[in-house]
């Protein structure tokens, strides 16, 4: 099924979305929020820019972005996948817990922001570019790949991983980043580190036709130093 | 070894003569306090464990114990008094944040206590609960400022989605994970019998809990934790953590230690791991955001819940109150400094926020000036510890109140103020299994019960006797309240006069 959404508000495309079962082709989004919360199945392609908390609580369905996607994407997702072919705004996956996401271009802050996981659920954020500052700030789980495609610097800002205490982030670059908070641990990738990596870059390739030669040496892997990072701040009173 | 500054505040007196060494209390104290002494056969204690929560008192078969206030004391000051000066040693020792928890139980001032209500007498006569019905069903949602119609004239019913309760009380969030299993299936299974709800706090919701939805309040705060489709769609409403009355401006911080087994599942964390609830959300800095939230929820859950809006009380909440009046939320809950936690930092429960009374008495006034009360509801806690104080609380502007701190008291819950320890001898802030199991939840549920028919029946006797019978009639009732030794400035904020006025 194909929607114009060129003259509906979220309201009036968001029930147009919720009546139709299976795949359907949004064309002129134009700043509609909440598109795809909480599809659980079927695929929603996307032209144009849709806008905030696209795909938030997404449970299993895919939604493919021909276009920029603005804030709050994939907000508390829990299974599916969201494909952007140009950048995201703030706080992409903020507190996801399943699902993957791949943006072609890059992120804004906060990416990953309290990323959690579960057993078998584990989340996956791929950026192509550079990743804003914040970046996986309050981490408790999932893997958060940035690749600095045409980054000619490294692809992280200030305050990476502040308050991490899960998860893993892989970050390709030469240079390790500096300043990295307390919480964090910064090491050259393993080879381990890049099996782990290596379906989520093949599906990369895959979706935006663009070709990569990972090597471990280009990469740099960013851990919690612990599960606890907060337990030596309290005394009982 | 350093020496510890540190006298214990508390004394565990035994009488010997009725003591018959069953070493129940040693048996019961998780904190160690008490403990047999096999080659004399007799009990010894050390003081500096107890944390006064009276388990081994109410246990003690022969009443042999009692807890006092130590009689120990430093040299009289005026400014330096024993629990700052003990505070300060606790910290040179431990370099920490000092960690408490419940209620901030400073000497403030307890407005409630100030205010008196009315009765009839003479004219407009007081009504008889016992013969005479009297209405304490309420409805919380966003109310339709009009009437609409369809082409034929009949009315449209454009009632957005409403919480029906059958006393203007809801038990207030606690997580699973603060709080146990069983107390939570004693607050289900009694919010489900009263006819009320209760709120499943920040933790998620046990998937043993999913047949009380009819009867739940569902919680998103900063942390997520727990948050999916299917939960949000598990309740009666969906509840926004902005903020709480123990510790507003900070967030939540559940230690690994309590992240275990269904807790970590209901979660969604790994088992050991710290659950970091974040001081903001972090989607939301401007009411334009708070607003995205609460669509985001209401497009989740296809516009059929009433979505809940929590703040604490703090210096401009009328300001703020307004502002999540307009932002889509159908309900604002207002928590006061008074108000409970599993866990805070000392020197924020203690120092942050404001009286409860007099946010709601702000807020109602504010919302009313600006023509947009209608838009929400007001529930209000932080410290509602009677019948009475909710009939105040009506009166005052509030269509109904949060309660916790009282709940956990029916639970057996004394106050001890160590939930933080996570050792609650009463089953209630625990995950230790010897520990939960004591607290039975077909009792905990029949004493919630208890108190809350108690409490209904209070409020219709006060109703009566002031010639009101329905809550709806008493909601914004100034008229029925006066202030007792309250200087002009907190009449106006109350909007109340003083007794004999
Ligand atoms: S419970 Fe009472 S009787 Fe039993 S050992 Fe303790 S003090 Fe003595
Ligand atoms: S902590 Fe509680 S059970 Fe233990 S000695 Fe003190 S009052 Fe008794
Ligand atoms: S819940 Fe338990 S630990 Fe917390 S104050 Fe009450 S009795 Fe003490």
């Amino acid at each position: 099924m194909k929607i114009d959404a060129a003259n509906l508000d979220f309201e009036q495309l968001n029930k147009a979305l919720k009546n139709v079962q299976g795949d359907s082709i949004v064309d002129n989004c134009l700043g509609q929020r909440f598109i795809g919360v909480k599809r659980n199945s079927g695929k929603l392609t996307l032209n144009g820019t849709p806008g905030n908390a696209l795909g938030a609580y997404l449970d299993g369905a895919v939604i493919e972005v021909f276009g920029n996607a603005q804030d709050a994407v994939g907000d508390t997702m829990n299974d599916g996948k969201i494909i952007i072919h140009g950048s995201a705004g703030d706080a992409l996956g903020l507190a996801m817990r399943g699902g993957e996401i791949y943006v072609k271009e890059n992120a804004g802050y906060r990416a990953g922001i309290h990323m959690k996981e579960y057993q078998e659920k584990k989340p996956v954020i791929v950026i192509g570019g550079s990743a804003g500052s914040f970046l996986g700030e309050y981490m408790a789980g999932g893997l958060i790949i940035v690749l600095g495609l045409g980054a000619t610097k490294l692809p992280l800002k200030n305050f990476t991983g502040t308050g991490m205490h899960g998860g893993k982030m892989i970050v390709r670059t030469k240079q390790l980043p500096e300043g990295l908070p307390p919480q964090v641990s910064a090491a050259k990738a393993s080879m381990a580190d890049l099996q782990e990596i290596l379906p989520y870059l093949t599906q990369f390739s895959a979706l935006f036709t663009i070709s990569l030669t990972p090597k471990k040496e280009d990469f740099f892997v960013l851990k919690p130093n612990a599960k606890n990072p907060y337990t030596k701040l309290y005394t009982e009173n | 070894m350093a020496i510890n500054f540190l006298y214990p505040e508390y004394e565990i007196v035994r009488k010997e003569s009725r003591c018959i060494a069953c070493r129940a209390c040693e048996n019961q104290c998780a904190h160690g306090a008490h403990e047999f002494l096999a080659d004399k056969g007799v009990m010894t204690c050390d003081e500096s464990k107890c944390v006064n929560c009276h388990r081994c008192v109410c246990i003690c078969p022969t009443r042999a114990l009692k807890i006092v206030k130590s009689g120990n004391a430093y040299k009289q000051n005026a400014n330096w008094g024993q629990r700052t000066v003990d505070e300060l040693y606790r910290q040179a020792d431990s370099g920490g944040v000092l960690l408490s928890s419940m209620g901030n139980p400073q000497n403030y001032p307890v407005y409630f206590d100030k205010i008196l209500l009315n009765a009839s007498q003479v004219t407009n006569p007081s009504i008889d609960p016992l013969r005479e019905p009297m209405e304490t069903r309420c409805a919380l949602g966003a109310k339709p400022h009009r009437i609409e119609r369809d082409k034929k004239g009949n009315i449209k019913n454009n009632l957005p989605p409403q919480l029906k309760l059958s006393m203007p009380i809801l038990f207030s969030a606690m997580s699973y994970g603060s709080i146990s299993y069983n107390a939570h299936e004693s607050l289900a299974r009694a919010a489900q019998e009263l006819g009320i709800y209760y709120n499943t706090g920040e933790g998620g919701l046990h998937e043993d809990f999913y047949k009380y939805g009819k009867n739940t309040v569902v919680q998103v705060a900063s942390g997520r934790f727990g948050v999916h489709s299917g939960y949000l769609n598990a309740g009666a409403a969906v509840e926004i953590k902005m903020g709480q009355g123990a510790k507003p401006g900070i967030g939540g911080h559940l230690p690994g230690t309590k992240i275990v087994g269904d807790i970590a599942r209901t979660r969604m964390i790994p088992e050991g791991t710290d659950a970091i609830s974040p001081a903001p959300h972090h989607d939301i800095y401007s009411i334009e955001d708070l607003r995205q939230l609460v669509y985001s929820l209401k497009e989740a859950t296809d516009y059929k819940l009433p979505v809940i809006v929590k703040i604490a009380a703090v210096h401009n909440i009328t300001a703020i109150a307004s502002g999540i009046a307009r932002s889509g939320a159908d309900i604002i809950a207002i928590d006061g400094f008074r108000g409970g936690t599993g866990a805070a930092p000392t020197r924020i429960r203690d120092h942050v926020g404001i009286p409860i009374e007099l946010a709601l008495a702000s807020v109602d006034k504010r919302l009313r000036d600006e023509g947009i009360r209608d838009n929400v509801s007001l529930v209000v806690g932080g410290s509602i510890r009677s019948s009475a104080d909710i009939v105040k609380a009506v009166a005052l502007g509030a269509d109904a109140v949060y309660i916790a701190s009282a709940a956990l008291l029916a639970l057996g819950c004394h106050l001890c103020r160590s939930c933080q320890t996570g050792k609650c001898n009463w089953g209630i802030a625990t995950q230790i299994p010897q520990l939960t199991k004591r607290l039975n939840p077909d009792i905990g549920c029949k004493r919630l019960v208890n108190l809350l028919s108690a409490w209904k029946h209070e409020i219709q006797e006060m109703m009566g006797g002031m010639g009101i019978n329905s809550i709806e009639a008493l909601k914004g009732n100034r008229l029925m309240l006066r202030g007792i030794g309250l200087n002009e400035r907190e009449l106006a904020v109350l909007g109340i006069k003083h007794a004999g006025e």
